[in-house]
C-alpha cells in the first residue's frame, strides 16, 4: 500500500517536473497555429475582389502596389507593369453616388449590369468589389489575387492592418522601434548599473550595501504600468519642453523609462559575478602595490566579465519584452524611426494597443500572434545566450 | 632622487584616479536612489490626497471620472489568490522533482534551462497566449480563470526557482538520516524536508504573489474590464484590476483632468500592495532565520 503511494506521488511529482517544458511547447504550439494563417490569407479583404478591364495586361499587384495604388501614390498604370493610361479608382460603396437608387434597383439586382459598363468605358480602371459580383463580370477580369508571403511581411516596412483594399503587415517599423528603444536604454543604463554593482560590491561598506539592496529590490518590484504611468506624468512633458518636440511621448522616453526598469537586473547580475571573484585574485593584486581602482578594473572586471555579459543581455531582454511602460510612453507611431526624438511603436506594444480590436481569427489577428511568434524568439535567443555565457564561465 | 620622485608622483596620480572613479560610482549610485525615491515621492504626494477610506471602498461613478476603486482592489485580490492556488502546488512539485528526484543530470538541466526561457518570456506572450488557449480553444471567455491561469504561468518559473534554492540549502544528512530510520522517500520530503524549506519557499510564493499583483499586459485580453458595475460572481466572470484601471485612466478618457488624481491615488495603492507583500516576504524570512538559530 504505501509503496503505491509512493509510487504514485513519484509519478504525478515527475510530471509536473515538466510542466514548464509543456508550457514552452503549448505557447510555440499554440502561438504558431494562430499565427502562421495569416500566410495563407489573401492580400486584400476576405470576400472582396480587384477587377479591371479586359484590355488591361497587368496580371497580378502585390499588397503594396495594391494599397499605393488606393493612397493614389501611383496614378498611372505603366508604374505597376501596364501600359500606359491613367488608374482610376472605383469603390464599391461608390456605385450609390454614381448610379440612381432606381437604375441600382432596389436590392441592388442591377448593380452587377452598372459595374460592366463602368468597367467596360474605362480601360484604366480598377474596382474593389465584392467577389459575388467580381466574378460574373462580361467585360472584367479578376486580378490574380495571391497569398500574403513570408518576405512581404517580415521584410515589408509598412505596418497599416487597417488599411483596405490591402492591409500591410510589414513588420521591419515594429522590429526597428524595438531594437531602437533598446539599444538605448541600455545605453542609459549600463554606466548606471555598472558603477553601482561596482560601488555595491567593491567600495561601499557593508551597510551602506544593506541600505542599497532593498531600493533595488524596491525599484524592480513597482509594477511596470507604474512606471509608464510616471514616465507619461513626468518624463514626457520633460522632454517636449527641452527638446521642443511637438509631443513628448518619444523613442527617448520610452529609452529612459526603460533604463531604469532593466537597472536592477543589470546590478544584480553583475554585483554577483564581481562577488565571485575570489578573495585571493584580489589580494595578490593589492599586494602587488595596485591600487584598489586597479585591482578592480584589471582583475575584478576582467574575471567578472562573462557575469557581466549576461547582466546585460538579460537587461536586453527585460527591455525587449517590456510592454506596459513603453506603450504608455513611446506615442506608437508605426513608422521606420529615423531619430530618437520620434514617436515610434514596439512590437510588445503593437500586441497590446491593437489585439483588443483585431476581429478575431482575421489576418490583423493573424499578423499580432505572428509578432508574438516573433517576439518569443528573439527572446528565447536571448536566454540561450545568456545561458551560454554563463556556462562558458563554470 | 629622481626615481623616488616619478614613484610619488605615480603613486599620487593612481590615487587621484582612483578617487576620482570611486566618486562617479557614488554620484551615479546617489542619481539611482534619487530616482527611486522621485518616483516614490511623486506618486505618494499626488496620490495622498485621493486615497481615504472612500476611495478604497466605492464603486468608480461618472465614467470613472470620480468615486472609488473598490472593484479594481477586489479584482486584483481575486487574480492573485487565483494564481496563487493554481502556480503554488505545481511549481513547489516542480521544484521537488528538480532536487529530489531528478537523478540524470542532463535531464535537469534541460528543465532548468526550460524554467529559465520561461521566466524570460515577455509579459505580453503569456497574454497572447492566455488568450488563445483558456479563453478561445477551451472556452473560458474573458474571466478571472482564464486570467489567474496566465498568472499562474507567469509566476510559475519564480516559485520553482526558489523551491529549489530552499531545497538546496538543506545539508543531505537530514535526508540520510531520515532514510537510515527507515522512511521512504515521500515521509522524508513531507515530514523533513518540506517543514524546514517551507520558510524559504513561502518567501518566494510570497514574491511571486507580488510580481503577478502588477501584471497587466498578461490580463488586458484573458480577463480585465474597464469598468464593471458589480463585483464578480464566479470564477467565469471577467473582473477589473488594479493595474489595467491605472492604465485606462492614464491613456483613455475624456476628462483627464479630473482622471489623472485618481490614476495617482491608484498609483499609490497598487504600489503599497507591492511593498507591503515585500517587506511580508522580508519579515518572514529574517524571523523564520531568527527561529532557526535559537532552535
Amino acid at each position: 500500500m504505501r509503496k503505491i503511494v509512493e509510487r504514485i506521488a513519484a509519478g504525478i511529482i515527475t510530471c509536473s517536473g515538466f510542466l514548464t517544458s509543456i508550457v514552452i511547447l503549448l505557447i510555440v504550439v499554440f502561438l504558431f497555429s494562430e499565427g502562421l494563417g495569416l500566410f495563407s490569407s489573401k492580400t486584400i479583404e476576405e470576400g472582396y475582389s480587384l477587377v479591371v478591364n479586359k484590355a488591361n495586361p497587368v496580371e497580378e499587384l502585390d499588397a503594396r502596389q495594391i494599397k499605393e495604388i488606393f493612397d493614389e501614390d501611383i496614378t498611372e498604370w505603366k508604374d505597376v507593369g501596364g501600359t500606359g493610361g491613367k488608374i482610376r479608382l472605383l469603390r464599391f460603396d461608390d456605385m450609390e453616388s454614381l448610379f440612381s437608387r432606381e437604375r441600382l434597383g432596389e436590392n441592388y439586382e442591377h448593380a452587377e449590369a452598372c459595374l460592366d459598363s463602368l468597367i467596360k468605358a474605362d480601360a484604366g480602371i480598377i474596382a474593389f468589389i465584392p467577389d459575388s459580383y467580381a466574378s460574373k463580370l462580361e467585360n472584367g477580369r479578376m486580378l490574380d489575387g495571391h497569398e500574403i508571403s513570408v518576405g512581404e511581411v517580415l521584410g515589408g516596412n509598412e505596418w497599416f492592418p487597417t488599411a483596405t483594399p490591402a492591409p500591410q503587415f510589414g513588420f521591419v517599423p515594429l522590429i526597428l522601434g524595438t531594437i531602437w528603444v533598446t539599444v538605448f536604454a541600455i545605453i542609459f543604463a549600463l554606466p548606471f548599473g555598472l558603477s553601482v554593482s561596482i560601488y555595491m560590491s567593491e567600495v561601499a561598506s557593508v551597510r551602506t550595501c544593506k541600505m542599497l539592496r532593498p531600493i533595488i529590490e524596491l525599484l524592480n518590484g513597482i509594477p511596470s504600468v507604474v512606471y509608464g504611468f510616471f514616465g507619461l506624468t513626468v518624463i514626457v512633458p520633460i522632454l517636449q519642453d527641452v527638446f521642443g518636440l511637438p509631443v513628448g511621448e518619444s523613442g527617448l522616453a520610452g529609452a529612459l523609462v526603460l533604463a531604469i526598469m532593466a537597472l536592477p537586473t543589470i546590478i544584480t547580475v553583475s554585483q554577483d559575478a564581481m562577488q565571485n571573484c575570489p578573495r585571493a585574485m584580489r589580494e595578490a593584486s593589492l599586494a602587488l602595490g595596485a591600487s584598489r581602482w586597479q585591482t578592480i578594473y584589471k582583475v575584478v572586471m576582467p574575471y567578472s566579465v562573462s557575469g557581466i555579459t549576461s547582466a546585460v543581455v538579460l537587461g536586453i531582454g527585460r527591455a525587449f519584452g517590456e510592454t506596459m511602460a513603453v506603450l504608455m510612453v513611446t506615442g506608437n507611431a508605426a513608422v521606420i524611426p529615423l531619430s530618437i526624438t520620434d514617436p515610434l511603436r514596439t512590437i510588445p506594444a503593437t500586441i497590446a494597443a491593437e489585439l483588443g480590436e483585431a476581429p478575431a481569427g482575421g489576418p490583423h489577428y493573424q499578423s499580432l500572434f505572428l509578432l508574438g511568434v516573433v517576439l518569443f524568439f528573439i527572446t528565447l535567443i536571448i536566454n540561450t545566450s545568456v545561458e551560454y555565457i554563463s556556462s562558458r564561465n563554470k | 632622487m629622481e626615481s623616488k620622485m616619478s614613484h610619488m608622483d605615480n603613486s599620487r596620480r593612481k590615487l587621484i584616479v582612483e578617487n576620482a572613479a570611486f566618486f562617479i560610482f557614488r554620484l551615479l549610485s546617489g542619481v539611482i536612489v534619487t530616482v527611486l525615491f522621485i518616483i516614490l515621492a511623486f506618486i505618494i504626494i499626488k496620490g495622498i490626497n485621493v486615497v481615504n477610506w472612500d476611495f478604497l471602498t466605492t464603486y468608480p461613478t461618472d465614467g470613472m471620472k470620480a468615486g472609488g476603486i473598490y472593484p479594481a482592489i477586489v479584482g486584483t485580490f481575486c487574480l492573485m489568490a487565483g494564481s496563487a492556488v493554481f502556480a503554488f502546488p505545481l511549481g513547489i512539485m516542480s521544484g521537488i522533482y528538480m532536487h529530489e528526484y531528478a537523478s540524470n543530470g542532463r535531464l535537469i538541466k534541460f528543465i532548468r534551462m526550460m524554467t529559465n526561457n520561461l521566466s524570460g518570456i515577455p509579459s505580453i506572450v503569456f497574454g497572447l497566449f492566455g488568450m488563445s488557449l483558456f479563453v478561445n480553444y477551451l472556452g473560458f471567455g474573458d474571466s478571472i480563470i482564464a486570467g489567474s491561469l496566465t498568472l499562474g504561468l507567469l509566476a510559475l518559473p519564480l516559485v520553482i526557482r526558489t523551491t529549489e534554492e530552499a531545497l538546496k540549502a538543506i545539508p543531505d544528512s537530514y535526508r540520510e538520516g531520515s532514510l537510515a530510520l527507515g522512511a521512504t522517500k515521500l515521509q522524508t520530503i513531507r515530514k523533513v524536508i518540506l517543514p524546514m524549506a517551507m520558510p524559504n519557499i513561502i518567501t518566494g510564493l510570497i514574491l511571486a504573489l507580488g510580481r503577478v499583483s502588477g501584471e497587466t499586459a498578461p490580463i488586458l485580453f484573458t480577463c480585465a474590464a474597464y469598468y464593471l458595475p458589480q463585483l464578480p460572481d464566479s470564477i467565469f466572470d471577467q473582473c477589473m484590476a488594479l493595474p489595467y484601471h491605472l492604465y485606462v485612466l492614464a491613456t483613455s478618457g475624456t476628462d483627464m483632468e479630473r482622471q489623472i488624481p485618481i490614476a495617482y491615488g491608484t498609483a499609490l495603492v497598487l504600489i503599497v500592495i507591492v511593498f507591503i507583500i515585500n517587506i511580508m516576504a522580508n519579515a518572514m524570512r529574517n524571523y523564520f532565520q531568527n527561529k532557526l538559530k535559537t532552535n
